[in-house]
């Protein structure tokens, strides 16, 4: 009997790119469903109740909630494909705790480099820059944060390359230059299918955040 | 073969509490090192250079970081008594609770603590707000786990026992008997489970540690 896999996700939402790109990875087919999250539907009322909130995966009728839970329960689900976390406790250990300096760090300082100005700002770009240097620090010499192969570490990561054209438009500065190795690992992830067809166009984003700041009556 | 496990902790971190749970849930063998806080020591700093904080595992001289990414240790490295269920969808309903417990019933709780007035009205009311969740959740069930504690339980242990350190300290009430009948019983429950019973700190040293630390932040503001 075919698996019945349904994605609720929005297009511009790095979260729910971090599913995308693990589903692509594994090779598994599924119903992607564009969420207004404006207007929220009854699907996504009742499969995630608590939150309310995109991505969740509807796997056989069951919801999972939560980016990073969702990606483990891929990976434990589709385990005979591409294997996301290393097999090794100490090593899985090392991406658990790298995916969630990324969860807890990367996106509030993200954000409020678009939805801020002035010192907020400014504070915001100082620790978002200070945040990617630990990565790249992390990331050393090795091709992806996993090691030899791309994993966890890197889905929880990748998925925010596509916002960092809005954060340097909008900081003024160029990741590129503060930190090099870490724009290398964006290309050579850009190389892989699943995360070239999961992100959006950073240009689209761009136009996105400018809409929202319209919406939004931020100046 | 020895195994060479150590615990940093302090001895009132709830975090480190979770860590202490598991590893004598699982019978293992441990040496415990107390860090002081304001006084950090060089191999903390060296085994946690990126948070800097406790509670850190060393396994066979190899250092693991942040309670949680600790358990899934735990259970990954030591395969007997389970703390997670076997079925993939269970698993992801335990570590969705579990983050529930960090992303919303946590910081509510410590808020309450630690803001005053109308933040702290609306921290109280987030809190109870969480408390309404985790009660649903409870139906039906003795422990998040089930019938045996697991990984849920031990992540939302803290609550068994700071709950009612923090109702003295600041004269609020959080989990009221009637109107949360199975968390209720369920901290009971809880802390009355040999291994957990054995490692609560001191009540009264707990009393006068968040007092002090509740008067802390009054005199900045």
């Amino acid at each position: 009997m075919a698996d019945e896999v349904v994605l609720l996700d929005l297009w511009s939402s790095m979260f729910g790119m971090r599913v995308r790109v693990a589903l692509a990875e594994k090779g598994v087919e599924y119903e992607y469903k564009e969420q207004d999250l404006r207007n929220k539907g009854p699907l996504l009322l009742e499969m995630n109740p608590i939150h309310k909130k995109i991505p969740v995966l509807i796997h056989n009728g069951k919801p999972i909630c939560e980016s990073l839970i969702i990606v483990q329960y891929i990976d434990e689900v589709w385990h005979h494909k591409a294997p996301l976390l290393p097999s090794d406790p100490y090593q899985r250990a090392q991406a658990r705790f790298w995916a969630d300096y990324v969860d807890k760090k990367v996106y509030p300082p993200g954000r409020k480099i678009w939805a801020t100005k002035g010192d907020e700002q400014e504070e915001a770009k100082k620790e978002f820059i200070e945040i990617l240097k630990v990565l790249e620090g992390e990331l050393g010499e090795k091709p992806y944060f996993g090691g030899e192969s791309f994993g966890f570490v890197d889905i929880s990561f990748v998925t925010f390359s596509c916002w960092f054209h809005v954060y340097e438009t909008f900081g003024n500065f160029s990741i590129e230059k503060e930190c090099p190795k870490l724009m290398a690992w964006v290309k050579r992830c850009q190389e892989r299918e699943s995360v070239s067809k999961s992100l959006p166009d950073e240009k689209k984003l761009l136009e996105f955040v400018y809409y929202l700041m319209k919406i939004f009556g931020i100046e | 073969m020895g195994e060479e496990v150590k615990v940093f902790r302090t001895w009132s971190s709830p975090f480190a509490l979770r860590v202490v749970w598991a590893l004598d849930l699982k019978g293992i063998k441990y040496e415990t090192i107390y860090e002081d806080l304001s006084n950090k020591s060089p191999l903390l700093l060296q085994y946690n250079p990126i948070h800097k904080k406790v509670p850190v595992l060393l396994h066979n001289s190899k250092p693991i970081a942040e309670s949680l990414v600790i358990l899934e240790y735990i259970e990954d490295t030591w395969k007997h008594r389970p703390l997670l269920p076997q079925d993939p969808h269970q698993r992801a309903n335990a570590r969705f609770w579990i983050k529930f417990g960090e992303d919303k019933v946590f910081p509510a709780v410590r808020d309450s603590l630690l803001k005053q007035g109308k933040e702290q009205e609306e921290a109280h009311e987030a809190a109870l707000e969480s408390f309404k969740l985790l009660e649903e959740e409870l139906k039906g069930k003795k422990l998040f786990g089930g019938e045996e504690i697991g990984m849920v339980d031990i992540a939302l242990g803290w609550l068994a026992n700071l709950v009612s350190v923090l109702e003295e300290v600041l004269v609020l009430k959080f989990i009221d008997e009637h109107k949360f009948p199975l968390l209720s019983a369920w901290m009971r429950l809880f802390a009355d489970i040999p291994v957990i019973k054995q490692s609560w700190p001191p009540r009264d040293k707990l009393v006068t540690k968040y007092i002090a630390i509740r008067e802390a932040r009054l005199a900045t503001n």
